[in-house]
């Protein structure tokens, strides 16, 4: 087992630079999870360690050993596919032993192999079958199998679960926590779906337009986003973003007012120094507005729409603003039928950003 | 107002009285060839017209061995069409191949060359061919020269690019993470996903050097090396031309084409079709 290091990791398509320098440390046995808008280069720099795509910079080690120059076959990794790329005119069994018989490993060693990967994920009735013979939940299976048989150092996961429905993607995402906790492994996955990644990352790396946006435990990129990015794009529904002003300063703390909604008055502890009229955002999670009843600014916001799951409810309101906001409430059915809605913002859960996006602190 | 069963019924039967007499248009020679390899020798000039069978077609076959030898220039096309085949569905595969799954220099202006030769008819290019293989290279008369200068085909260059183009990249990647070598990929995962185009392939190559006549009677004379094309185009002599035989070699030859193609038709249509489609 091992973990792979990059350091200052490029990729140039001709003049075109999609991963700008990337800094990475994935330990030994960690889950970490790539994550990020399409586009944004997280398959890319999957590719690259997998080796599949060559680097114009920097350096990629497995194991402590530099692998730039490795074919991928050689570094000890597995890969699982989006399209599961199963070889269509062979059996599962076959599907899971190729590579093994194409190296020309000992059959009795490919035996154990496929017997084991089948019994790790429950497939052995299957192994006679063909791909198209199978539900995508069993081929995405099978696409798993065939990455442990190879009993590498480093899985490396391509959006695996994207072409699922929604169910089976729930079910997978569990198999998938459950095989890392069995196999200790060290696994890298791709997804753009921050569901996902919250739930199955020990470490969660944000990417935007090939750059590294913030590394960290899910958690803390809730709790702690370091710029507006990152604060969008995990937890949801996302954070809702209000264009405020700076209308009054003191060592320590500023007051600001919200461009829209009413001006809304709000004064946060910061460190930062600020002068009045500088134009910042306000953040804050739907989960986190208060009651009319609670502590910080309070605010009416006009309901547009409103959806009841049951458990909880999200408001959707101000879209006249152009600044929609999301409110989660969790006593829905007593919030039904409102056109008008009091809520407060609690200035212990407000996030400030600056203008170039960065987090305020 | 009609009912939606009649509007279909009538859609079909009119369909039905344009198609069948076309079809019986097409397969009128045909037919007259079956006839004529059944009739006596000069049955062809009798002044009323023969359209059915007779049972003549023995003698027609013993004259047509006794003038060519027929059974073995079968023989020796058979062997031939077979040889090419084999070897020209390999070496498209291959070319196919590269160009759909590699990036090297000149790539674009390779397949702009092997594009461009499409458009060159034949004729255009047997007689320089013939004279570089026979003069300069001094191979005529050789089975070299009745093989190999046709075997280089661009149609099926392009068919087996257009296939391997198709099947998704990722299959191919998952092959190279598992250490599977490039030869390897290409024999064991791309060929055998590529067999419906293939097949269709195969027919086409098979009957292109099948029914090919021109280059055989140019490159070759020996009688033992004579395929079944030339022999049939020999009864027509100067002052004497054998119907009967010409159309009972029409019909020996004809048979196992028409047999081959009913066998792969589905994979035939499903080949033509996957280059088709998307």
């Amino acid at each position: 087992m091992s973990g792979v290091t990059l350091s200052n990791v490029q990729k140039r398509f001709g003049a075109v630079e999609v991963i700008h320098g990337v800094d990475l440390t994935v330990d030994d046995g960690e889950f970490v999870v790539f994550v990020g808008p399409s586009g944004c280069g997280k398959s890319t720099l999957l590719r690259m360690i997998a080796g599949l795509e060559d680097i114009s910079g920097g350096e990629i080690s497995i194991g402590g050993t530099t692998v730039n120059d490795v074919e991928p076959a050689d570094r000890g990794i597995a890969m699982v596919f989006q399209s599961y790329a199963l070889y269509p005119h062979m059996t599962v069994e076959q599907n899971l032993s190729f590579g093994l018989r194409m190296n020309g490993k000992p059959r009795d060693d490919i035996a154990r192999r496929v017997t084991k990967a089948a019994s790790i994920l429950q497939i052995e009735p299957l192994l006679a079958r063909r791909p198209k013979q199978l539900s995508g939940g069993q081929r995405q299976r099978v696409a798993i199998g065939r990455a442990i048989v190879r009993e590498p150092d480093v899985f490396l996961f391509d959006e695996p679960l994207s072409n699922l429905d929604a169910e089976l993607r729930v079910q997978m995402r569990v198999e998938i926590a459950r095989l890392h906790k069995e196999l200790g492994t060290t696994m890298i996955y791709v997804t753009h779906d921050q569901t996902e990644a919250m739930t199955l990352a020990d470490k969660i790396v944000v990417l935007r337009d090939g750059r590294v946006e913030q590394v960290g435990a899910p958690l803390d990129l809730y709790d702690d986003p370091a710029n507006r990015f990152v604060a969008g794009f995990v937890g949801s529904p996302r954070m809702n973003f209000m264009a405020a002003k700076v209308v009054d300063t003191t060592p320590g703390s500023v007051t600001i007012e919200t461009d829209n909604h009413g001006s809304a008055r709000l004064t946060l502890p910061v460190r930062q120094a600020f002068q009045t009229g500088d134009a910042v955002t306000l953040g804050i999670r739907p989960e986190h507005f208060g009651g009319p009843d609670g502590d910080g600014t309070r605010l009416t916001v006009n309901v547009d729409v409103a959806e009841h799951l049951g458990a909880t409810s999200f408001v959707y309101a101000n879209m006249a603003t152009g600044e929609q906001l999301i409110i989660e409430r969790e006593q829905s059915r007593s919030e039904m039928g409102k056109t008008e809605l009091t809520i407060t913002i609690p200035p212990a859960r407000a996030y400030l950003f600056d203008s170039a996006g960065d987090r305020i602190r | 107002m009609r009912s939606k069963s009649q509007t279909t019924l009538l859609r079909t039967v009119g369909l039905h009285a344009v198609l069948v007499p076309l079809a019986l248009i097409w397969l009128f020679p045909i037919w007259m060839m079956i006839v004529f390899s059944t009739q006596p020798e000069n049955a062809i000039f009798s002044s009323n017209l023969v359209l059915l069978p007779s049972d003549q077609f023995a003698n027609n076959f013993a004259l047509l061995q006794a003038d060519t030898g027929f059974l073995r220039t079968v023989f020796v096309s058979i062997v031939v069409a077979t040889v090419y085949t084999v070897v020209s569905v390999f070496l498209t595969s291959m070319a196919g191949w590269a160009l759909a799954r590699y990036n090297f220099a000149g790539k674009g202006v390779v397949l702009a060359i092997i594009l461009g030769t499409l458009t060159l008819p034949y004729f255009v290019v047997v007689i320089p061919q013939f004279i570089m293989v026979a003069r300069d290279f001094g191979l005529g008369n050789t089975w070299f020269a009745l093989i190999v200068p046709p075997l280089f085909n661009s149609l099926g260059v392009l068919f087996m690019r257009q296939s391997f183009s198709m099947m998704p990249g990722e299959l191919f990647d998952a092959a190279r993470v598992e250490g599977v070598k490039e030869w390897q990929i290409f024999l064991r995962v791309a060929l055998p996903m590529a067999r419906p185009t293939i097949a269709a392939l195969c027919i086409i190559l098979f009957l292109a050097s099948w029914n090919n006549y021109l280059w055989p009677l140019l490159i070759n004379n020996r009688p033992d090396m004579m395929t079944a094309p030339v022999a049939l185009g020999s009864l027509i002599g100067l002052t004497r031309v054998s119907w009967g035989g010409i159309m009972t070699g029409a019909v020996v030859l004809t048979l196992p084409m028409l047999f081959a193609f009913v066998v792969l038709q589905r994979h035939f249509v499903a080949g033509i079709a996957a280059g088709a489609i998307k």
